[in-house]
């Protein structure tokens, strides 16, 4: 599904991404941790192809193209979807407006996607409007579930969120992740067989999110690359119990690369 | 502003017939003041009325709770209406309202019964169809005592290359509990000289609503229209889009007097140049109190043209409440990439931010009048050209 190979990203003068792997599989769930600053934010930003992220080496591949130099629209209309963090107002756009864009001609029905994440009431509004930050986190999934990706790039989900929404987010980004977005009654006759399993890359520090969703690999981001690949859970428990001063240890050892070692972190 | 030289344009001997039924236009007219927001095959006005280059030629009320008639008739029928003409445009104000006063060719009379509520609009079209015409227009506009009425004018030229000039003088009177809602469209072209001249008064708890929507280009344009609030709890609200491409010079505002207290003033503007000249104005006076009034003046300039805000505030006694907000801007990358996130390309997300800016659903019209406005959104070239 996605491909990144030995990928180099500037801001500015500025070396973010110093060489970062990465494979995730279709229907696959991968984990990003890391220390403020490492570059997680900005290796979405930069899988989705914003200006001011510049590759400056290596490749991204998605659905067997090179999307390296793709624009971001492009990206969006071959099947990567991003929650963004912190969404501009656009005053005069009503969010139910936004929805059904975001849907490109696809049969939707916004009234009930809105329901899915206690919405509603804002569908009226302008997007963005004075949105809490819970409700920037439902709007964002109510809009990543009318365009239907095939990659979900999640910043984040737990930030700005009470107890209850997260259950609420928890959920959807599940249901968003099992490809179960279309609700359109008799739309297919066996549910079962039309759900697409949707890839997701998802950034969290409090792992949180992982209490919903079946995430079976994760790694950690350090100063712009990538290193301790493992169970989410289990890095988790590592960076709880070491922080991540750990990390750095690992990306001297000669080889580079190399796997946590799980056995330490369970005892 | 522009120069006019009133003597390019033939102010006599470009009369019309009646034309009984609108329906008979050309195809090609029809469209034309389609685009500001005259459908004549639709029947939900309560009344309609047509004016094309010298004459009224159409004029027909369908509704018993209002009066319409032409200008010229009104002043034959009313001796001359002595309460209401040229009581609040002076004849002489400039050599535009001159030129009206010493050869009116038509307009509307309207004015509703006291306490009736006129549900469906009026629908009232001015129409510049031969090259090198001049029209001269005098409109009044009576709402009396607790009644309600929505006036649509579209104003066209029969091509977007048509020269011409379109000078008009409209008086509102708003009386004691009344509601009025004026919604103009502007359809005109880069040949076109326009200069409205327009005052109203608003008595006690009167509303005066005015929406205006200008999306083509016009050659020269210029109107201040002022509302004076001159009894307890009268409101005046004005809403305007405005687009000037490259070869439009557009020059507009809106003025609102609060002569007494409990008055509210809004004036809401949104303006965008794609290579045109606009002078956006604005003024607000409070000379009673309590009153309450906001002026908001934002604009965007896509690839180039000028922008000029001017928002005035003038307030004569102690505890008036005058605030205003003017920028001038450009469209944020920001929202650009937002929405390129969600697949749009370029183009789309800009028209997509530019049709929020304009937000002419504020104006809540709807049918084919909203339609109109919608198509001629999306051929705004937000690009510049
Ligand atoms: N626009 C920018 N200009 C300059 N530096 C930037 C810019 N955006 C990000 N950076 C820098 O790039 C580095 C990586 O930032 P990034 O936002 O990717 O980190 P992050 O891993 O998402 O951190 P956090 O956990 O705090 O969200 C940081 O040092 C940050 O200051
Ligand atoms: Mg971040």
């Amino acid at each position: 599904m996605l491909t990144i190979e030995d990928l180099h990203v500037s801001i500015g003068e500025r070396e973010v991404l110093r060489g970062i792997n990465l494979h995730i599989k279709e229907g696959e769930t991968f984990i990003l941790f890391g220390p403020n600053g490492s570059g997680k934010t900005s290796l979405l930003m930069t899988l989705m192809g914003f200006s001011g992220y510049t590759v400056t080496g290596g490749r991204i591949v998605f659905r067997s193209q090179d999307i390296t130099q793709m624009p971001m629209f492009e990206r969006a209309r071959l099947g990567i979807g991003m929650s963004f963090q912190r969404p501009p107002t656009i005053h005069g756009l009503k969010t139910r407006h936004l929805v059904q864009q975001c849907a490109r001609g696809r049969e939707i029905d916004p009234e009930a996607l809105a329901r899915r994440v206690n919405f509603e009431e804002f569908l009226e509004r302008d997007i963005n409007a004075g949105f809490s930050g819970g409700e920037i986190k439902r709007s964002e999934l109510l809009q990543l579930m009318a365009q239907k990706p095939g990659l979900v790039l999640f910043d984040e989900p737990e930030s700005g969120v009470d107890l209850e929404n997260m259950q609420l987010i928890g959920k959807v980004v599940r249901r968003l992740l099992d490809g179960e977005v279309d609700a359109l009654p008799g739309a297919c006759a066996k549910a079962l067989k039309c759900k697409v399993r949707t890839s997701g890359l998802i950034i969290t520090h409090t792992g949180y999110i992982l209490d919903y969703i079946n995430a079976d690999r994760g790694q950690v981001l350090f100063d712009g690359r990538l290193c301790c690949e493992a169970r989410p859970r289990d890095i988790l428990e590592h960076i709880r119990s070491y922080g991540y001063q750990e990390c750095i240890k690992c990306l001297n050892e000669p080889g580079g690369l190399q796997p946590l070692e799980v056995t330490r972190t369970a005892s | 502003m522009k120069d006019v030289n009133l003597a390019d344009y033939s102010f006599t001997g470009l009369e019309r017939g009646q034309i009984a039924d609108l329906r008979s236009l050309d195809a090609s007219d029809k469209e034309r003041i389609l685009h500001a927001g005259v459908d004549v095959e639709s029947d939900a006005a309560s009344a309609v009325f047509m004016h094309m280059d010298q004459s009224t030629v159409h004029c027909e009320s369908r509704d018993p709770g209002l009066e319409l008639l032409d200008i010229k008739a009104a002043m034959k029928k009313y001796d001359g209406l002595p309460e209401y003409a040229w009581k609040l445009v002076p004849r002489d104000k400039d050599e535009f309202t001159r030129n009206v006063a010493e050869n009116v060719h038509g307009g509307y009379f309207i004015r509703t019964k006291p306490g009736a509520k006129i549900e469906r609009p009026v629908q009232s079209c001015l129409f510049l169809k031969a090259d090198g015409a001049g029209q001269n227009v005098h409109n009044i506009v009576i709402v009396e005592e607790d009644s309600e009425l929505h006036i649509l004018t579209g104003c066209s030229t029969a091509h977007s290359a048509t020269s011409a000039a379109h000078l008009g003088i409209t008086e509102y009177y708003v009386k004691r509990g009344g509601k009025l809602t004026f919604t103009m469209i502007h359809n005109w072209g880069v040949n076109a000289t326009v200069r409205p001249r327009s005052v109203g008064v608003v008595e006690e708890n009167g509303v005066f609503q005015s929406n205006y929507v200008l999306l083509n280009p016009v050659g020269t344009l210029q109107m201040y229209p002022a509302i004076h609030l001159n009894g307890r709890g009268a409101v005046a609200r004005f809403n305007s889009v405005i687009v000037a491409p490259e070869g439009s010079h557009v020059d507009t505002g809106n003025r609102v007097i609060m002569n007494a207290p409990e008055t509210r003033a809004e004036i809401i503007s949104r303006t965008i140049t794609t290579g045109g000249t606009i002078i956006a104005r604005g003024h607000i006076a409070g000379h009673a109190v309590p009153c309450r009034g906001h002026l908001e003046c934002k604009g965007l300039i896509l690839g180039g043209g000028r922008m000029l805000a001017i928002p005035e505030l003038d307030a004569t006694v102690e505890g008036v409440d005058l605030s205003h907000e003017a920028a001038v801007g450009k469209i944020a990358q920001r929202e650009i990439e937002y929405l390129m996130a969600r697949g749009m390309d370029e183009a789309e997300a800009t028209s997509t931010i530019v049709r929020g800016f304009l937000n002419v659903d504020i104006m809540g019209l709807d049918g084919p009048l909203a339609k109109a406005i919608q198509e001629q959104m999306e051929q705004i070239d937000a690009h510049g050209s």
